[in-house]
Protein backbone atom coordinates (compact mmCIF):
# COMPACT_ATOMS: atom_id res chain seq x y z
CA UNK A 1 0.00 0.00 0.00
CA UNK A 2 1.97 3.32 -1.17
CA UNK A 3 0.66 5.13 1.68
CA UNK A 4 2.74 2.57 4.01
CA UNK A 5 5.31 2.24 1.57
CA UNK A 6 6.04 5.98 1.88
CA UNK A 7 6.22 6.27 5.56
CA UNK A 8 8.71 3.21 5.45
CA UNK A 9 10.89 4.14 2.91
CA UNK A 10 12.68 1.01 1.32
CA UNK A 11 15.03 1.91 -1.10
CA UNK A 12 13.27 0.78 -4.17
CA UNK A 13 9.25 -0.44 -4.66
CA UNK A 14 6.82 -1.27 -6.74
CA UNK A 15 2.98 -0.60 -6.35
CA UNK A 16 0.85 -2.66 -8.39
CA UNK A 17 -2.76 -2.51 -9.40
CA UNK A 18 -3.78 -5.71 -7.23
CA UNK A 19 -5.91 -6.46 -4.24
CA UNK A 20 -3.90 -7.89 -1.36
CA UNK A 21 -2.45 -10.73 -1.75
CA UNK A 22 -1.95 -11.25 -5.19
CA UNK A 23 1.42 -9.12 -5.60
CA UNK A 24 2.47 -10.17 -9.04
CA UNK A 25 -1.65 -10.15 -10.62
CA UNK A 26 -3.29 -12.73 -11.32
CA UNK A 27 -3.01 -16.59 -10.90
CA UNK A 28 -2.54 -18.76 -13.72
CA UNK A 29 -1.15 -15.32 -16.09
CA UNK A 30 2.72 -15.87 -16.32
CA UNK A 31 3.09 -12.84 -18.89
CA UNK A 32 1.50 -10.50 -16.43
CA UNK A 33 3.57 -11.73 -13.52
CA UNK A 34 6.64 -11.59 -15.49
CA UNK A 35 5.51 -8.42 -16.56
CA UNK A 36 5.99 -6.75 -12.81
CA UNK A 37 8.96 -8.63 -12.07
CA UNK A 38 10.65 -6.91 -14.72
CA UNK A 39 9.51 -3.81 -13.82
CA UNK A 40 10.29 -4.54 -9.77
CA UNK A 41 14.13 -5.65 -11.40
CA UNK A 42 14.22 -2.60 -13.28
CA UNK A 43 13.78 -0.16 -10.04
CA UNK A 44 17.54 -1.64 -9.61
CA UNK A 45 18.63 1.01 -11.92
CA UNK A 46 17.75 3.64 -9.65
CA UNK A 47 20.00 5.11 -6.96
CA UNK A 48 17.81 8.02 -6.32
CA UNK A 49 16.24 6.02 -3.51
CA UNK A 50 13.79 5.67 -1.47
CA UNK A 51 12.13 5.18 -5.22
CA UNK A 52 8.33 3.99 -5.18
CA UNK A 53 7.34 3.52 -8.79
CA UNK A 54 3.81 2.27 -10.02
CA UNK A 55 2.83 0.51 -12.38
CA UNK A 56 -0.84 0.44 -14.46
CA UNK A 57 -2.38 -2.95 -14.75
CA UNK A 58 -1.22 -4.55 -18.12
CA UNK B 1 -3.33 -0.42 -5.84
CA UNK B 2 -5.39 -0.61 -2.61
CA UNK B 3 -5.12 1.71 -0.37
CA UNK B 4 -5.65 2.34 3.71
CA UNK B 5 -9.55 3.12 2.96
CA UNK B 6 -9.91 0.12 0.90
CA UNK B 7 -9.31 -2.02 4.20
CA UNK B 8 -11.93 -3.51 6.40
CA UNK B 9 -12.32 -1.43 9.42
CA UNK B 10 -10.10 -3.77 12.17
CA UNK B 11 -7.67 -3.81 9.49
CA UNK B 12 -7.76 0.26 8.22
CA UNK B 13 -7.67 1.26 12.24
CA UNK B 14 -4.26 -1.06 12.33
CA UNK B 15 -2.68 0.44 9.89
CA UNK B 16 -3.73 3.97 10.47
CA UNK B 17 -2.33 3.75 14.00
CA UNK B 18 0.70 1.06 13.81
CA UNK B 19 4.03 2.70 15.05
CA UNK B 20 5.69 1.53 11.09
CA UNK B 21 9.54 0.92 10.84
CA UNK B 22 11.73 3.81 9.88
CA UNK B 23 14.56 3.26 7.53
CA UNK B 24 15.99 7.16 8.06
CA UNK B 25 19.05 6.55 5.90
CA UNK B 26 18.13 4.86 3.13
CA UNK B 27 20.73 2.38 1.93
CA UNK B 28 21.15 2.47 -2.20
CA UNK B 29 23.08 -0.72 -3.21
CA UNK B 30 24.57 -0.46 -6.65
CA UNK B 31 24.41 -3.23 -9.04
CA UNK B 32 28.15 -4.56 -9.83
CA UNK B 33 27.46 -6.25 -13.33
CA UNK B 34 24.59 -5.96 -15.72
CA UNK B 35 21.60 -7.62 -14.20
CA UNK B 36 21.46 -10.51 -17.46
CA UNK B 37 24.70 -11.72 -15.67
CA UNK B 38 23.42 -11.08 -11.37
CA UNK B 39 22.08 -14.07 -9.48
CA UNK B 40 19.04 -13.37 -7.82
CA UNK B 41 17.29 -14.66 -5.07
CA UNK B 42 13.48 -14.48 -3.63
CA UNK B 43 13.02 -13.31 -0.39
CA UNK B 44 9.24 -13.91 0.42
CA UNK B 45 6.54 -12.90 3.68
CA UNK B 46 4.01 -15.25 1.80
CA UNK B 47 4.70 -17.94 4.67
CA UNK B 48 5.55 -20.60 2.19
CA UNK B 49 6.91 -23.89 3.30
CA UNK B 50 8.24 -26.66 1.26
CA UNK B 51 7.17 -30.45 2.03
CA UNK B 52 7.95 -32.03 5.03
CA UNK B 53 9.49 -28.43 6.95
CA UNK B 54 8.10 -26.97 9.99
CA UNK B 55 5.10 -24.90 9.51
CA UNK B 56 5.01 -21.34 10.63
CA UNK B 57 3.64 -20.99 14.16
CA UNK B 58 0.86 -18.40 14.13
CA UNK B 59 0.47 -18.54 17.64
CA UNK B 60 4.15 -16.94 18.37
CA UNK B 61 2.94 -13.70 20.01
CA UNK B 62 4.05 -10.96 17.66
CA UNK B 63 4.62 -12.82 14.75
CA UNK B 64 6.93 -16.12 14.07
CA UNK B 65 9.90 -14.48 12.71
CA UNK B 66 11.75 -18.03 11.85
CA UNK B 67 12.79 -18.18 8.30
CA UNK B 68 13.01 -20.98 5.74
CA UNK B 69 14.93 -21.94 3.04
CA UNK B 70 12.99 -23.46 0.26
CA UNK B 71 15.09 -24.65 -2.83
CA UNK B 72 14.71 -23.23 -6.18
CA UNK B 73 14.04 -27.29 -7.53
CA UNK B 74 11.06 -26.95 -5.97
CA UNK B 75 7.59 -27.56 -7.41
CA UNK B 76 5.81 -24.54 -5.87
CA UNK B 77 3.03 -25.89 -5.70
CA UNK B 78 3.81 -28.32 -3.70
CA UNK B 79 4.54 -25.35 -1.47
CA UNK B 80 2.03 -25.50 2.03
CA UNK B 81 0.85 -21.41 3.31
CA UNK B 82 0.68 -20.67 6.80
CA UNK B 83 0.13 -17.07 7.04
CA UNK B 84 -1.62 -15.99 9.29
CA UNK B 85 -3.41 -12.83 8.38
CA UNK B 86 -6.72 -12.63 7.37
CA UNK B 87 -6.48 -9.04 6.12
CA UNK B 88 -6.17 -10.12 2.87
CA UNK B 89 -7.52 -13.18 0.01
CA UNK B 90 -5.60 -16.42 -0.10
CA UNK B 91 -7.02 -17.56 -2.56
CA UNK B 92 -4.43 -16.28 -4.88
CA UNK B 93 -1.52 -17.74 -3.72
CA UNK B 94 -3.31 -21.06 -3.23
CA UNK B 95 -4.58 -21.16 -7.31
CA UNK B 96 -1.12 -20.16 -7.97
CA UNK B 97 1.82 -20.27 -5.79
CA UNK B 98 3.90 -17.88 -7.75
CA UNK B 99 1.84 -15.10 -6.56
CA UNK B 100 4.12 -15.74 -2.90
CA UNK B 101 7.02 -17.43 -4.58
CA UNK B 102 7.36 -16.56 -8.46
CA UNK B 103 10.27 -18.85 -8.86
CA UNK B 104 8.85 -20.66 -12.02
CA UNK B 105 8.49 -16.96 -13.37
CA UNK B 106 12.52 -16.33 -12.60
CA UNK B 107 13.20 -19.30 -13.94
CA UNK B 108 11.59 -17.98 -16.97
CA UNK B 109 13.69 -14.55 -17.08
CA UNK B 110 16.89 -17.26 -16.77
CA UNK B 111 16.49 -19.14 -19.82
CA UNK B 112 15.35 -15.27 -21.44
CA UNK B 113 18.89 -14.19 -20.29
CA UNK B 114 17.27 -11.43 -18.33
CA UNK B 115 18.99 -12.13 -15.17
CA UNK B 116 22.14 -14.42 -15.04
CA UNK B 117 20.92 -17.13 -13.06
CA UNK B 118 18.49 -18.33 -10.46
CA UNK B 119 19.65 -18.38 -6.81
CA UNK B 120 19.79 -22.36 -4.86
CA UNK B 121 18.24 -21.26 -2.26
CA UNK B 122 15.05 -18.72 -1.59
CA UNK B 123 13.94 -16.96 1.44
CA UNK B 124 10.43 -17.82 2.75
CA UNK B 125 9.06 -15.85 5.97
CA UNK B 126 5.70 -15.12 7.45
CA UNK B 127 4.33 -12.09 7.10
CA UNK B 128 2.23 -9.88 9.67
CA UNK B 129 4.89 -9.70 12.12
CA UNK B 130 3.48 -6.93 14.00
CA UNK B 131 6.88 -7.02 16.63
CA UNK B 132 9.70 -6.78 14.15
CA UNK B 133 12.77 -6.47 16.36
CA UNK B 134 13.55 -9.77 16.91
CA UNK B 135 13.10 -10.46 12.92
CA UNK B 136 15.60 -7.24 12.24
CA UNK B 137 17.85 -8.83 15.40
CA UNK B 138 17.98 -12.29 14.68
CA UNK B 139 16.70 -13.00 11.72
CA UNK B 140 17.81 -10.99 8.55
CA UNK B 141 21.82 -11.23 10.06
CA UNK B 142 21.14 -15.17 8.92
CA UNK B 143 19.11 -14.22 6.15
CA UNK B 144 21.96 -11.90 4.92
CA UNK B 145 24.44 -14.71 5.51
CA UNK B 146 22.97 -17.19 3.43
CA UNK B 147 22.18 -14.75 0.33
CA UNK B 148 25.99 -13.82 0.71
CA UNK B 149 27.06 -17.56 0.45
CA UNK B 150 25.05 -18.30 -2.46
CA UNK B 151 26.87 -15.28 -4.28
CA UNK B 152 23.46 -13.94 -4.61
CA UNK B 153 23.55 -10.24 -6.23
CA UNK B 154 19.87 -9.74 -6.06
CA UNK B 155 17.42 -10.13 -3.64
CA UNK B 156 14.09 -9.62 -4.85
CA UNK B 157 11.19 -9.04 -2.01
CA UNK B 158 7.76 -9.99 -2.30
CA UNK B 159 5.40 -8.57 0.11
CA UNK B 160 2.35 -10.33 1.09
Amino acid sequence: MPEITRRIRPPRALAVPYPLGFPLGRPGDPDGQLAVLRAALALLERMDVPVLEEIAEP
Amino acid sequence: MVRIRDLALSHRLFASTYRWRVIREVPAARLRRPLASCRVALVSSAGLVAPGDEPFDEGVRGGDFSYRLIGSDVDVQTLTEHHRSDAFDHSGIDRDRNLGLPLERLCELERAGHIGSVAPRHVSLMGSITAPGRLVRHTLPRIADDLIADDVDVALMVPV
